[in-house]
């Protein structure tokens, strides 16, 4: 595939992932308001009364009908789209098991957003966090660059792998910064999707299937839910085959993990969406003082990168992993229960130091990123884990 | 309308062998609802329920065109999403323009005056052109029969249940057909499997609304009312000669009775020929309730009346 022509634009990440929404031109679109995922929303809906895409937009009552709508949608043969965050995510959180229980490859954007109570429209990923064991291929961006094009490659993973895919950015901090991406042309995008020719559609002529039947009786279930298990375990393969070929188009790369400094890190945290951007800035300014510190930004959460990490990790005396949510009552936050279960799995063993860090939109200050490497030191030395702490908070 | 002859050559698409009960009034509304769609393709969806339980147990399915069943409250939002491909995949040009295709929907009374009630009135608003059929049974009957919404007053449910302290249901059955006609959407009627030609006829006017059109028929359940399956179709033609569900239709806009000419002609009956063949009623008829029976036929009375001055107001 020869690189495409691209052009660079300042806009919001929203505004971006609406871009892409347009250039996909899904058959169907279904979405209920919700900051701060809206102005992907509004913007798309813009793109609509203008004309320029063929889909059919159905404002749905709810995010439970959303999901359910898409469902019903992809089922039927279209190529289906929506957006949601925190509230709205969870409100679906049924049908996120019946999308991907069903195998549908419906692309959802999730707007990374905190979750009640207290109500708070910021940035964490407690919403996310909610849906990591649904079945959906998810993904986080770091900016709005990798926001759109994680968007453009969910397509192809999703239709590719009969797998839901959420690809996600960070509420307010990516949705709504005005930022500079390089945007494809039409025509590539286009080409680079495809058209989407789903193996059973309710509304394949002269071939009807029922769909959702009910699978109580024996071990159907049981079966079906191992199939599920193999295909979200394949789609890391697939992603980056598709991340390969999406590179060929834009130069740029994909990689499941993205390392900084970790050539020679003694020391890394390990971090999702745009806080691995303020974690790399310290771990610049630490390199030059001549500390070996280095940061592990991971962009496929699932199907969870274990090996990568586990390789990646394996010459540090001492790790930290940042969570941007809860796991109440588990020993630390889900990044650090899955980072925890891919190095036992891979037989690694260095010391890990779980933190929980700015929910709600909590401030990701610098100094506080810099007190995880100096605790770090300290784990390195041989200092026992206080276990779980919580950055920023008194 | 076709006559009864033609009708019973029109393509079977809920099979035999299923797995409902004898006398279950769910499938004779389905197959009753689904005669009004003619010889067009029809696809289909159904909350979760008897309905969807009894006739898509892996591997088989006895539906012969399309069927989706999501889950238990989006049955509606689920069919305007396919609905919706439809149209956006023949803006696409993957679907000839000239296709037809019939949408359905449907769902048991506790998926749509309770759990699917948001989800309905959703894809109503919308205005996707598609049918939704509540097959009304008054309870939740998948489950053991629990109370909904649209179980009638003082009817038993085993969580409106009978005894010293309580006799059944305390409160009267919401009144979904008339809430669907104020959506002010092209079709609205009420049905009963009793009167099979009235409801392919309101079936069929749903079918060729330029719209969404909502259909509530009237489904007796023989495990929940308590009543001999052999009588199903008589209990639920009772239910309307004793003016306790009343058949009505509100066709863009206008309010229409359409009970039957002959009942109205020799009289109502009185609604303890509805209520005493019922188990589900059986305490109503003990010595000390004499009030309560009374109060059946009270609010049976006045919800008739209302019915009929909202149907002359036209």
């Amino acid at each position: 595939m020869a690189k495409a022509e691209q052009k660079t634009t300042a806009a919001t990440g929203n505004a971006f992932v609406a871009e892409a929404y347009r250039q996909v031109a899904p058959d169907v679109v279904c979405a209920y308001p919700i900051t701060p995922q809206t102005t992907i929303v509004e913007e798309f809906a813009k793109f609509v009364a203008k004309g320029k895409v063929h889909t059919e937009f159905v404002a749905v009552e709810s995010e439970h009908s959303s999901m359910s709508a898409s469902i019903g949608a992809s089922a039927a043969g279209a190529r289906t789209m929506t957006a949601t965050s925190s509230q709205g995510l969870a409100y679906m959180w049924e049908e996120l098991h019946i999308a991907s229980g069903l195998r549908l490859p419906i692309i959802m954007t999730n707007t990374n957003r905190a979750i009640s109570a207290p109500i708070n429209i910021h940035c964490d990923h407690s919403d996310v966090m909610g849906a990591r064991d649904t079945g959906w291929v998810i993904l986080f961006a770091e900016n709005a660059q990798e926001a759109y094009d994680h968007t453009i490659m969910s397509v192809r993973i999703a239709e590719e792998n009969s797998l839901p895919v959420m690809p996600t950015l960070d509420g307010f901090i990516t949705t709504h910064s005005i930022a500079r991406a390089e945007v494809l042309d039409d025509e590539s995008v286009a080409n680079f999707v495809g058209e989407f020719t789903p193996e059973h559609a309710m509304l394949a002529e002269g071939k009807p299937v029922t769909v959702g039947g009910f699978a109580s009786l024996g071990n159907a279930y049981l079966e079906v839910k191992k199939a599920e298990r193999e295909a979200i375990d394949a789609s890391a393969d697939s992603i980056l085959a598709i991340g390969k070929e999406f590179e060929e188009l834009t130069g740029r790369p994909y990689a499941h993990i993205e390392g900084y400094g970790m050539e020679d890190a003694e020391t890394a945290i390990i971090i999702l969406g745009s806080s691995a951007g303020n974690a790399r800035a310290v771990a610049r300014e630490m390199r030059a003082e001549g500390k070996k510190v280095g940061v592990i930004k991971i962009r496929t959460y699932r199907p969870f990168p274990s090996k990568e990490i586990a390789e990646m990790v394996k010459g540090c005396k001492a790790i930290a992993v940042l969570d941007r949510a809860e796991s109440f009552g588990a020993p630390a936050g889900p990044l650090a229960l899955d980072t925890m279960s891919a190095l036992y799995e891979n037989n690694v063993m260095v010391p890990l130091r779980p933190y929980i860090y700015g929910l709600g939109g909590a401030d990701v200050r610098l100094d506080l990123i810099r007190s995880v490497y100096d605790d770090l030191d300290k784990a390195a030395a041989g200092e026992p884990s206080p276990g779980l702490v919580y950055l920023g908070a008194h | 309308m076709a006559n009864i002859k033609e009708l019973t050559k029109q393509p079977e698409r809920l099979c035999g062998g299923h797995r409902l009960c004898g006398g279950c009034g769910a499938s004779i509304a389905v197959r009753q609802c689904l005669m009004g769609a003619g010889d067009s393709e029809v696809v289909v969806s159904s909350a979760t329920g008897c309905l969807e339980v009894s006739t898509t147990i892996y591997p088989y399915s006895s539906w012969n065109g399309s069927f989706i069943h999501n889950a238990f409250a989006n049955s509606a939002a689920t069919m305007s999403g396919v609905e919706a491909a439809f149209k956006g995949l023949k803006a696409a040009g993957k679907i000839p323009e000239d296709r037809d295709v019939k949408f359905v929907a449907f769902g048991g009374d506790g998926g749509t005056y309770d759990i699917g009630f948001q989800s309905l009135s959703g894809a109503m608003e919308r205005g996707h052109n598609m049918v939704y059929v509540c097959y009304d049974n008054g309870a939740y009957m998948n489950t053991g029969i629990q109370r909904s919404s649209a179980t009638p007053l003082h009817a038993w449910a085993t969580t409106a249940e009978v005894g010293e302290a309580q006799q059944g249901k305390k409160e009267n059955r919401k009144d979904l057909t008339a809430i669907m006609a104020e959506h002010h959407i092209p079709y609205v009627a009420q049905a009963s499997v009793g009167y099979w030609k009235d409801l392919v006829e309101k079936a069929e006017k749903a079918f060729n609304a330029d719209g969404p059109a909502f259909l509530n028929v009237l489904a007796p359940c023989p495990r929940g009312w308590r009543t001999k399956p052999e009588d199903t179709t008589e209990i639920a033609r009772l239910a309307v000669d004793t003016k306790f569900w009343p058949l009505f239709e509100v066709d863009h806009g206008e309010w229409n009775l359409t009970m039957p000419a002959k009942v109205v002609r020799e009289g109502f009956k009185p609604v303890v020929d509805f209520l005493k063949p019922q188990g589900r009623f059986k305490h109503l008829f003990k010595p000390g309730n004499e009030a309560l029976l009374e109060e059946m036929q009270t609010t049976t009375d006045e919800y008739y009346s209302w019915l009929e001055r909202r149907c002359a107001a036209e």
